[in-house]
């Protein structure tokens, strides 16, 4: 199913947002996950399946700034 | 308050500008805008709010210059090496504009005195390192009802948005805690080219400028994300988060306290 990540449109196995992320390697504590605009609880990661054409930021931390 | 010639001189590229104009000028002259942080990002905003007349300048850090500073924090010169940053930060801006009072804070921010220090000034820029001083600057600019231009940069990415507490998308709305430590690499590590500093600072800069003017469209409910690399901007939409546990319907966060570690270090992307 075809859905966009970070503004790429990318094709991706059915599944949860942590699946996503897992195949992805991206540690679940790292990003805060955006999904068509609207921030998904982290506890709710595991239970919310990626829909054809959500689309969906992987915001990182960026801490630096001295 | 009037304008000398000499004034009116000086910044008569903005006067110039409809939207800015001597009424603008005097509401820069007016403006109070604190750098939390005179490194990196606090470097580029001070100078150009220096010379854009900001009436008072207020910057907040423990540190003294070290040479590895140099590479990006612009305030900052070679013989100021060893020196206390707010000193150094505050002898270029007066040297540039001494139309500008600048206030000093040689210490870190804490939970026990942020309130007191941000109810003195109209705009917080955020120039901090680490993760519990940038929630602290966001949990400090809501109580507080302070508008916030956040920032930060690492390696080759740079991220810029402002927030208006109890209108637009605050912090912790999307980010709602610090990364857990052993996660986080140190800034030491991490790395970041010099010049991104420069960008996002300088954007920070142009928010404190609009939010003080009243001009223009605040970068409120958006994360401006810049990558060096590509020479790329790009938009992410953001929202207030009623589950926030700060700005939300039913907040849990009721005072200020630091979140997380604060020598756990800056960075992030895997």
């Amino acid at each position: 199913m075809q859905v966009k990540i970070n503004g790429k449109i990318e094709d991706v196995a059915s599944g949860t947002l942590l699946d996503l992320l897992k195949s992805k390697q991206i540690e679940p504590q790292m990003v805060a996950v955006e999904v068509n605009d609207k921030v998904v609880d982290r506890d709710r990661l595991a239970t919310t399946p990626v829909s054809e054409g959500d689309q969906i930021e992987f915001l990182f931390y960026m801490g630096g700034g001295r | 308050m009037d304008f000398t010639e000499e004034q009116i001189n000086r910044y008569s590229r903005h006067i110039l500008l409809p939207e800015v104009g001597g009424k603008g000028q005097k509401k820069i002259a007016k403006a109070k805008v604190l750098l939390v942080g005179a490194g990196g990002l606090g470097s580029p905003a001070a100078l150009y709010l220096a010379a854009a007349g900001v009436g008072r300048i207020g910057l907040i850090d423990s540190d003294v210059v070290d040479l590895t500073n140099l590479q990006r924090q612009i305030l900052h010169h070679t013989p100021d090496v060893g020196r206390p940053k707010v000193l150094s930060g505050k002898e270029k801006i007066q040297a540039l504009n001494p139309d500008v009072t600048v206030s000093t804070y040689e210490e870190r921010l804490t939970a026990g005195n942020a309130l007191k220090i941000f109810e003195e000034y109209d705009v917080v820029i955020d120039g901090v390192d680490n993760f519990t001083a940038k929630f602290l600057i966001n949990d400090a600019c809501f109580f507080t009802g302070k508008p916030l231009v956040h920032g930060g940069i690492l390696r080759f990415d740079g991220r810029v948005t402002t927030i208006v507490p109890k209108q637009s998308a605050c912090y912790r709305c999307v980010f709602k805690a610090p990364p857990p430590p052993g996660l986080v690499a140190s800034c030491q590590e991490a790395g970041v080219i010099g010049v991104l500093a420069g960008i996002i600072g300088t954007i920070q800069a142009t928010e404190a400028l609009k939010l003080i003017l009243g001009i223009g469209r605040p970068l409120t409910n958006r994360l401006l994300d810049f990558d060096a690399r590509k020479t790329q901007f790009r938009e992410i939409k953001v929202r207030r988060n009623p589950d926030c546990a700060l700005c939300g319907e039913h907040p849990t966060i009721t005072e200020l306290f630091e979140d997380g570690d604060p020598y756990a270090g800056c960075a992030v992307r895997p």
